[in-house]
C-alpha cells in the first residue's frame, strides 16, 4: 500500500485551518454579540448591521471543522463528542438561540426586540464560554479533576475575552463616531483580559501537561519557538497604543487593530498546534490512528482541492461587496 | 428509567423532525423568490418587488432556524451514534463533507449578499445571488438525501472486518432509491412552500388586504400546487414500487398485509395489532393494493409474517402512510378547486380562502408523516442489513441524554411558537401597508428593464414596516 501520511497531514492541516478561520470569523461576530450594550438600541442596530451579512457563512466554518473531523478522523470525532457531550449541547443551544434571535429581532415590536437582543447577547456569551471550556477540556485530555475543571474555566473566560477583543476590533473597523470610540475602549479592556488569560494558560498548560513541557523546553528546537511569546506581546502592546488614539485622522488605519488581533489569534493557535502535533486528541489518538479509509480520504480530497479555493474566492467577494463602514447597511 | 438508546432515538427524531420543517420551506421558497425577481425584470411591475419583499422576510427567518438546527444535526452523529461513524463513516463522512463544501458555504455566503446587498450590487446581480442560494439549498438536499437513500438501499461498498469500505462512489451516490427520494422530497418541498404561500396570502386577503401583491402570490402558488400535486402522486407511486423491490417488509407494514397473498386489498382503514398479527376493523377495497403495487390485480404481495422479527413496527407505518396520502389528496382537491375558480371567476371565494388558511402547514404534516414512514420503516436497522440501531448508540449516561433532550425540547417548542406567531404578525402588518403609488409605478417602470443601475427603492422602503 502506498504511503498515505500526506493525506492525514493534509486533512489535519485543513482542519486546523478551518478551526482558526472559524475562531477569527465567528469570533468577531460572537464578540460583537457579547458586547451589545443594554441601554442603547441604536448602537445595537449598528452593531448587528455590521455582522449581518457574514454571520451565517462564519458559522459554516464550524460545520466544516466538525465535518473534517468526522470525515477524516471519525474515531477522534466520536471520542471528542462523547467526552464533551454536555458542553457541546450547551454550545449548540447557545448557537441556536443567538442565530434565531438575530432574525427575530428585526421582525417584532420594540419590547420584544429588547428581549431578543438579550437572548442574542446571552446566547453569544454562552457559546463563547462553552467553546473555551471545551478547548480547555480537550487540551487537558478530558479530565474531571478539580484542577482540570479550574483550567477549563480559565480557558472559557480566556476565549470569551478573546472573542470580545476581536469583536471590538471589528467594530472599530466597521463603524464610526461615538460607537467607534466606545468600541476602542472595549477593545483595550478586553485586550488586557485576553492577555492575562493567554499568559496564564501558557504557563499552566506545560505545568500540568508533561508532554507539552517537554516540547517547549527541549533545546534546541525550543529556540525556534521563542518568537511566539515575543510576537504576541509586541502585538498586544502595539494594538493597545493604537486603540488609545482611535479615531485617528481621517479614520486612518481603523483596520490595524483588527489585523493585530488576527495576528494574535494566529500566533496563539500556532503555539497550540505545535504543542499537540501529531495528536488529534492530545495524549490519546494520533492523526494516523484516527484516520478513516484511504479511499474515502482520496475521494473527498479531490473535492476539497477544487472547492476550498472557490469558497475562499467568493468569501472574499462577499467582503468586497460589504466593504467600508456598516452604517449604510440595510436589511433586505 | 428509559435507557440511553430510547432517549437517543427520541432526541434524534426530535432534532431531525424540527430541522426538516425549515428546509422543506426554504428549498422551494427560494425558487419562488427567483421567479418573483425574474418577473420583476421582465415586466417592470413593482408588484413583484412587493411580493419579493414580503416573502424574502419569511424566507430569511425560516432559513436562520434551518441553519442553526442543522448545525445541531452535524454534531448528533458523534454525540449519540458513535457506532454509526465507526461502521459506515467511510461512506457517510465524504457525502456529508461534499454537502458542506458544495452547498453550505455557497448558500450561506450568497445569502448575506441576497439579504443585505440589494443597494450595493446591480439588480441583475442580485437576482443571480438569489439563484445561487436556491441552487445551494437544492444541492444540499441532494447530498443529504444521497446519504439517507444509501442508508435505505446501500450499494457500491464492501464490508471488511465489520466496517463498510467504498468501492464505487457513483454507485454509492446514485443508489437505487436516490432518484425517487430526491424527486419526491423536492416536490414535497414545493408543495410545502406553495401551501404556506397560499395560506398566508389567503390570511392577508381575509384580513381585508385588497392590494395586488397577496392576490398575485396566492395565484402563483395555487398554480404551482395544482401542477405539483398530481406529479407527487405519480412520483410517490414509483417510489412505492422501488421500495417494494428493495424493502418489501416496509411496504407490507404500510399496507398492513400480514400473510403473503395474491390480489391483496387496499385498506382504507384498519387497526393493525402486532400481538395477534392481524388487523381489526378493516375497510378494504378488493385487489386494489396488488393493482397499484404490481400493476396486476392478481399480483402477489409479501406479508409481514415472512419477515418475523425483521420487520418494523406496523402501526406507525400504516397510519403515517395514510396521513401522507390523505393530505396529498386534500391538496389535490383544494389546489384544483382554486385553479378552477380562478379560471371561471378570476378570483377565489371566501370558503376556499379559509380552506387554504387551514391547510397552511399541511405540507409539514405530510412531510413528517412521510419521513416517519421511511425512517421507522428501516428499523430495526440503521443502515439496511448492515448496522442495527441498537449497535450504534452511544455510551453516554442516560442522565446526560435526559438533560440534553429536555433542553432541546424546551428550545424547539419555544422557537416553533415564536416562528408561527411572527409569521402571522408579519402578515397582519403587511395588511396595513399602502398600495403601490403611481409614483412608485413610474419609478419602477423607468428603471426596469431598460437599465440595471441600482434601483431606487426609497419610496418602497419608506412604506414597508420597519422590517
Ligand atoms: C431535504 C433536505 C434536508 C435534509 C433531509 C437535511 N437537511 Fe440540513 N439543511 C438543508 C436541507 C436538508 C438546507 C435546505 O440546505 C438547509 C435548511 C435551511 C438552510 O439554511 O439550509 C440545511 C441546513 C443545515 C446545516 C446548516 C448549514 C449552514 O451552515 O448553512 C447543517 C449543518 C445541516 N443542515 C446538516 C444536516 C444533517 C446532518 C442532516 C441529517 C441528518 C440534515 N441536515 C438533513
Ligand atoms: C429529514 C427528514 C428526516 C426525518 C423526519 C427523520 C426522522 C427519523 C425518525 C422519526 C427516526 C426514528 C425512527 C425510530 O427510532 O423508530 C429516525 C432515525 C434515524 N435517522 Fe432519520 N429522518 C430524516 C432524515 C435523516 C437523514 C437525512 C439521515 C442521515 C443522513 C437520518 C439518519 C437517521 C439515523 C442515524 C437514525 C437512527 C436513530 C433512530 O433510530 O432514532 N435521518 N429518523
Ligand atoms: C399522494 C400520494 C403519495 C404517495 C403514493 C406517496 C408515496 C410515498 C412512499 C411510498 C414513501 C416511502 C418511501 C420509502 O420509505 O422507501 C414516501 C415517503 C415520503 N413522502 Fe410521500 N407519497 C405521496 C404524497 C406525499 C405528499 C403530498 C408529501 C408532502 C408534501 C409527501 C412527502 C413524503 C416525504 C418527505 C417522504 C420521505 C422521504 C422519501 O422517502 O422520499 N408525500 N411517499
Amino acid at each position: 500500500m502506498m504511503d498515505t501520511t500526506w493525506l492525514h497531514v493534509f486533512f489535519g492541516g485543513l482542519m486546523a485551518l478551518a478551526i482558526l478561520i472559524y475562531a477569527i470569523l465567528d469570533g468577531y461576530d460572537l464578540g460583537v454579540g457579547i458586547l451589545m450594550p443594554r441601554g442603547n438600541i441604536q448602537q445595537r442596530d449598528q452593531m448587528i448591521a455590521s455582522i449581518g451579512p457574514f454571520w451565517d457563512a462564519n458559522e459554516t466554518w464550524l460545520v466544516l471543522a466538525v465535518g473534517i473531523l468526522l470525515i477524516a478522523f471519525p474515531d477522534a470525532y466520536n471520542l471528542v463528542l462523547k467526552e464533551l457531550y454536555l458542553p457541546a449541547t450547551i454550545l449548540l443551544i447557545g448557537l441556536i438561540m443567538r442565530g434565531v434571535a438575530f432574525d427575530f429581532r428585526a421582525k417584532v415590536s420594540l419590547d420584544n426586540k429588547n428581549t431578543w437582543d438579550n437572548i442574542f447577547k446571552i446566547g453569544s456569551l454562552v457559546s463563547a464560554l462553552a467553546q473555551g471550556y471545551m478547548l480547555g477540556q480537550y487540551v487537558i485530555g478530558f479530565d474531571s479533576s478539580w484542577t482540570s475543571q479550574g483550567f477549563s474555566v480559565l480557558s472559557a473566560i480566556c476565549v470569551a475575552a478573546a472573542y470580545s477583543y476581536i469583536g471590538a476590533a471589528w467594530l472599530v473597523m466597521k463603524t464610526e463616531g461615538e460607537l467607534q470610540k466606545q468600541a476602542a475602549s472595549w477593545a483595550r479592556r478586553c485586550g488586557w483580559v485576553t492577555f492575562l488569560g493567554v499568559a496564564s494558560v501558557s504557563i499552566v498548560n506545560p505545568i500540568i501537561n508533561p508532554s507539552v513541557f517537554q516540547k517547549w523546553f527541549d533545546f534546541p528546537t525550543a529556540l525556534l519557538l521563542f518568537h511566539i511569546p515575543l510576537i504576541s506581546i509586541a502585538l498586544f502592546v502595539t494594538n493597545d497604543q493604537i486603540l488609545k488614539r482611535i479615531p485617528l485622522e481621517k479614520d486612518f488605519g481603523c483596520w490595524i487593530p483588527f489585523l493585530g488581533v488576527v495576528g494574535i489569534f494566529f500566533i496563539c493557535f500556532q503555539g497550540l498546534a505545535y504543542s499537540f502535533y501529531p495528536y488529534v486528541v492530545p495524549g490519546k489518538l494520533t492523526m494516523m490512528e484516527a484516520a478513516s479509509a484511504t479511499e474515502s480520504l482520496e475521494f473527498i480530497f479531490i473535492g476539497t482541492a477544487i472547492v476550498v479555493p472557490i469558497i475562499l474566492c467568493y468569501t472574499a467577494l462577499s467582503y468586497r461587496v460589504f466593504w467600508g463602514k456598516a452604517t449604510e447597511l440595510k436589511y433586505y | 428509567m428509559i435507557d440511553t438508546l430510547m432517549l437517543s432515538r427520541i432526541q434524534f427524531a426530535a432534532n431531525i423532525s424540527f430541522h426538516i420543517l425549515f428546509p422543506m420551506i426554504t428549498i422551494a421558497m427560494c425558487w419562488f423568490l427567483v421567479y418573483f425577481k425574474i418577473r420583476l425584470h421582465t415586466s417592470g411591475d413593482p408588484v413583484w418587488m412587493r411580493a419579493y419583499r414580503f416573502w424574502v422576510k419569511v424566507f430569511a427567518l425560516t432559513f436562520a432556524i434551518g441553519v442553526v438546527s442543522g448545525i445541531t444535526m452535524s454534531f448528533q452523529f458523534g454525540t449519540n451514534w458513535p457506532g454509526y461513524m465507526e461502521t459506515v463513516g467511510n461512506i457517510a463522512g465524504p457525502l456529508l463533507g461534499y454537502e458542506v463544501l458544495t452547498a453550505f458555504f455557497l448558500e450561506a455566503t450568497f445569502l448575506g449578499i441576497m439579504l443585505f446587498g440589494m443597494d450595493r450590487i446591480s439588480p441583475r446581480l442580485h437576482t443571480f445571488a438569489t439563484m445561487i442560494v436556491a441552487l445551494g439549498t437544492t444541492t444540499s438536499a441532494f447530498w443529504i438525501l444521497a446519504l439517507n437513500s444509501w442508508m435505505q438501499t446501500p450499494s457500491g461498498f464492501e464490508m471488511r472486518d465489520g466496517v463498510a469500505f467504498p468501492v464505487d462512489w457513483m454507485e454509492i451516490i446514485f443508489n437505487p432509491s436516490l432518484p425517487y427520494r430526491f424527486a419526491h422530497t423536492l416536490i414535497a418541498s414545493g408543495l410545502t412552500a406553495s401551501f404556506l404561500i397560499c395560506g398566508l396570502s389567503a390570511y392577508r386577503i381575509l384580513k381585508g388586504d385588497s392590494k395586488r401583491a397577496p392576490l398575485l402570490t396566492l395565484k402563483t402558488a395555487i398554480c404551482v400546487a395544482a401542477i405539483l400535486t398530481p406529479l407527487q402522486v405519480f412520483v410517490g407511486d414509483l417510489h412505492g414500487l422501488n421500495t417494494l423491490e428493495h424493502q418489501p417488509q416496509k411496504i407490507a407494514a404500510m399496507e398492513g398485509v400480514w400473510e403473503t397473498q395474491k390480489g391483496a386489498p387496499l385498506l382504507l382503514f384498519a387497526l393493525p395489532d402486532e400481538k395477534t398479527r392481524s388487523n381489526h376493523f378493516e375497510i378494504p377495497v378488493p385487489k386494489l393494493a396488488s393493482l397499484i403495487l404490481t400493476h396486476d390485480s392478481e399480483g402477489e404481495i409479501k406479508g409481514l409474517n415472512e419477515f418475523k422479527n425483521e420487520h418494523p413496527p406496523v402501526a406507525p407505518l400504516f397510519f403515517g402512510f395514510r396521513i401522507m396520502v390523505g393530505i396529498g389528496m386534500l391538496m389535490l382537491l383544494l389546489s384544483w378547486t382554486g385553479v378552477w375558480q380562478l379560471i371561471r371567476r378570476k378570483s377565489v371565494n371566501t370558503l376556499t380562502l379559509k380552506a387554504f388558511l387551514v391547510m397552511t402547514f399541511s405540507g409539514w404534516i405530510a412531510t413528517l408523516a412521510g419521513w416517519y414512514v421511511t425512517e421507522i420503516g428501516r428499523q430495526p436497522y440503521l443502515v439496511s442489513g448492515i448496522l442495527r440501531t441498537s449497535d450504534a448508540v452511544t455510551t453516554v449516561p442516560a442522565s446526560s441524554v435526559t438533560i440534553s433532550l429536555t433542553l432541546y425540547l424546551l428550545v424547539y417548542t419555544g422557537l416553533l411558537i415564536a416562528y408561527l406567531h411572527t409569521l402571522f404578525l408579519m402578515a397582519r402588518r403587511a395588511v396595513e401597508i399602502e398600495e403601490i403609488s403611481p409614483q412608485e409605478q413610474h419609478n419602477s417602470t423607468s428603471n426596469f428593464p431598460l437599465h440595471s443601475s441600482p434601483m431606487n427603492l426609497s419610496p418602497l422602503l419608506a412604506k414597508e414596516p420597519t422590517s
